[in-house]
């Protein structure tokens, strides 16, 4: 079912480029199998694919080294808290914390190679490919900045990110299927926070990007958990009482149905 | 089964959160205690965030006192003069605890504090508890009679003004230390985020001396008005409570708990103080440990509230 989708999206797209020649020697084309990932009671992650082309003018020849690609998915942005234990007169306590603002709450990044492979150690630093390069900005004072990757509290960060499957980096999660078709899968896990997601699609071919393209999907709540979600935030009183309400009932109902005397 | 949570933000299996209600209603109907204090620490352990933990919590907690006080009530097991009264002193208490609260956040060191006082209070009333009612059995196996209320028992607040006759604690008290230990549930309940059950019980016994299963009773009527407005106030001003998950746990709650209340009233008053001391303590141990021992990971991430 979803191949002929691909297809079909694939026919559209090729379609849309022969009218628009291209400048560049190549451009890259992608297309998301949605748009808007709809979570409901049995929400329980899914995965997006990706897919799109490569295309090239009929003039320019084909690169020997082939093409590689990286695609950065970020979600909505959070501000999150890092804290350190360390044992202050024998019981662990937070002694330290970092707070990391407007960070991504989720950020994938899948590539057809590993990313300093792609366009050199250097390249990959400065357009903030890996995740080991993306930009998690600290509060330090009254100032707000990135620190070393070295930083005990951005590397903790990153690896709690990476175990709960926010945080992704997969050297091989993009294949070409043709030496111009490629297809990933982005993985969202059950608690994938909702809101806006921007997709970035770059091409790489010798050693420098060549072209990227953005995308976009969003993730909503949708039907009762839509219900509940916004009952609870715009009539919180109301909400309260129904859920007070509903806990004597459940209490009454049981009593009712356990009284042997 | 899973099922997705939609304040929580995550999908968990309904079995395993319905099997969790079960087993903490069985023990807050066993005692008359609400069980928060184990409730939370299990839902922060299936990844539900604290906050979120605490404020679904606070409706479990209502349905199943609710079903429990039925249950004493209709066995005419609740003082319902002597649970206004404290109630009265608690919410003063409360007011006190949710100011403490803003201060401890302010300085950092919350999270500090209410593991330092789950420690200590956790450990020293487990800890008395078991003493005392292995005294009492002890006392039983010897052939010597139970030590009932014995007239020379009076402590110095006997002494002070504003005496108030409790008809069925079968109690004659100032109401000034009633007040009192309503103040202290109100100001550690609101602290700590818990119910106070487990601290209640044992002081109405031990200072109050009222009759144990009176005890389990009024303690469930308290816990029920507190609780039950703890869901609204915690829905109101922070918009955290999980409804589905609240019924999930409620459900499973409420059936435990009536099943509690029948196991707790064919056991001895003292047998059941030492199981509880023993569930009070073990808590409190485990706290301890998670204090004390290097945790695996030193680093912890935590979405900044308000966010």
């Amino acid at each position: 079912m979803r191949i002929p989708a691909i297809l079909t999206a694939l026919a559209t797209l090729a379609m849309v480029c022969v009218v628009n020649e291209p400048a560049d020697a190549e451009r890259i084309v992608a297309s998301l199998s949605t748009h808007r990932v709809r979570i409901n009671s049995s929400f329980t992650g899914l995965d997006l694919v990706l897919f799109g082309t490569v295309e090239r003018d009929g003039a320019s020849a084909p690169r020997r080294g082939g093409y590689d690609i990286v695609v950065t998915v970020t979600g909505p942005r959070e501000t999150v808290v890092t804290r350190r234990k360390a044992r202050v007169a024998g019981i662990w306590v937070n002694v330290d914390s970092r707070t990391f603002v407007d960070v991504p709450s989720y950020l994938s990044v899948l590539s057809t190679k590993p990313v300093d492979k792609i366009a050199g150690p250097e390249v990959a630093r400065r357009l903030r490919l890996g995740l080991a390069d993306t930009l998690l900005p600290q509060q330090i004072g009254a100032d707000v900045g990135d620190v070393v990757p070295e930083d005990p509290f951005r590397m903790a960060f990153l690896r709690l990110k990476e175990s709960r499957g926010l945080y992704l980096e997969s050297s091989d999660a993009v294949t070409f299927r043709t030496p111009t078709l490629y297809s990933t899968s982005i993985k969202l896990p059950a608690e994938v926070p909702i809101g806006d997601y921007d997709v970035d699609v770059k091409l790489f071919a010798d050693n420098k990007m060549i072209d990227r393209t953005p995308s976009a999907f969003e993730i909503i709540k949708v039907g009762f958990e839509q219900f509940v979600a916004s009952a609870a935030r715009d009539y919180s009183t109301l909400y309260g009482l129904a859920t007070a309400t509903m806990a004597l009932m459940t209490g009454w109902f049981a009593s009712i149905v356990f009284r042997r005397d | 089964m899973q099922i997705y949570l939609p304040i929580a933000d995550l999908s968990v299996n309904v079995f395993l959160v319905f099997a969790m209600g079960l087993a903490v209603g069985f023990i807050s109907g066993m005692f008359g205690i609400g069980g928060g204090f184990l409730m939370t620490p299990l839902l922060i352990f299936l990844g539900v965030s604290p906050a979120v933990s605490v404020a679904s919590v606070t409706s479990h907690i209502a349905a199943s006192s609710f079903s429990g006080a039925i249950n004493y009530w209709r066995r005419r097991a609740v003082d319902l003069a002597l649970a206004m009264m404290l109630l009265a002193g608690g919410f003063i208490g409360t007011a006190m605890g949710v100011w403490l609260f803003t201060v401890l956040r302010e300085i950092g060191q919350l999270d500090l504090a209410i593991a330092l006082s789950y420690v200590i209070l956790l450990s020293a009333v487990g800890g008395l508890m078991i003493a005392e009612s292995v005294r009492a059995i002890m006392r039983e196996r010897h052939g010597k009679p139970p030590e009932l209320r014995r007239p020379g028992s009076h402590t110095w607040f006997h002494g002070l003004p504003f005496k108030l006759r409790f008809k069925q604690s079968r109690i004659y008290v100032s109401v000034i230390p009633v007040w009192m230990i309503g103040f202290i549930i109100g100001f550690i309940g609101a602290v700590m985020g818990i119910g106070g059950g487990f601290l209640l019980v044992p002081m109405l016994i031990y200072f109050l001396r009222v009759p144990t299963a009176v005890v389990i009773g009024t303690s469930m009527v308290l816990t029920l008005v507190t609780m039950a407005s703890a869901t609204v106030l915690h829905a109101v001003t922070n918009h955290l409570v999980d409804a589905v998950l609240a019924l999930i746990l409620m459900v499973g709650g409420v059936i435990g708990a009536q099943f509690g209340a029948r196991a707790g009233q064919n056991m001895r008053g003292e047998r059941l103080r030492l199981l509880l001391g023993l569930l009070v303590l073990a808590v409190g141990l485990r706290f301890s440990f998670g204090l004390v021992w290097q945790p695996a990971d030193l680093f912890s991430i935590r979405l900044l509230e308000g966010e």
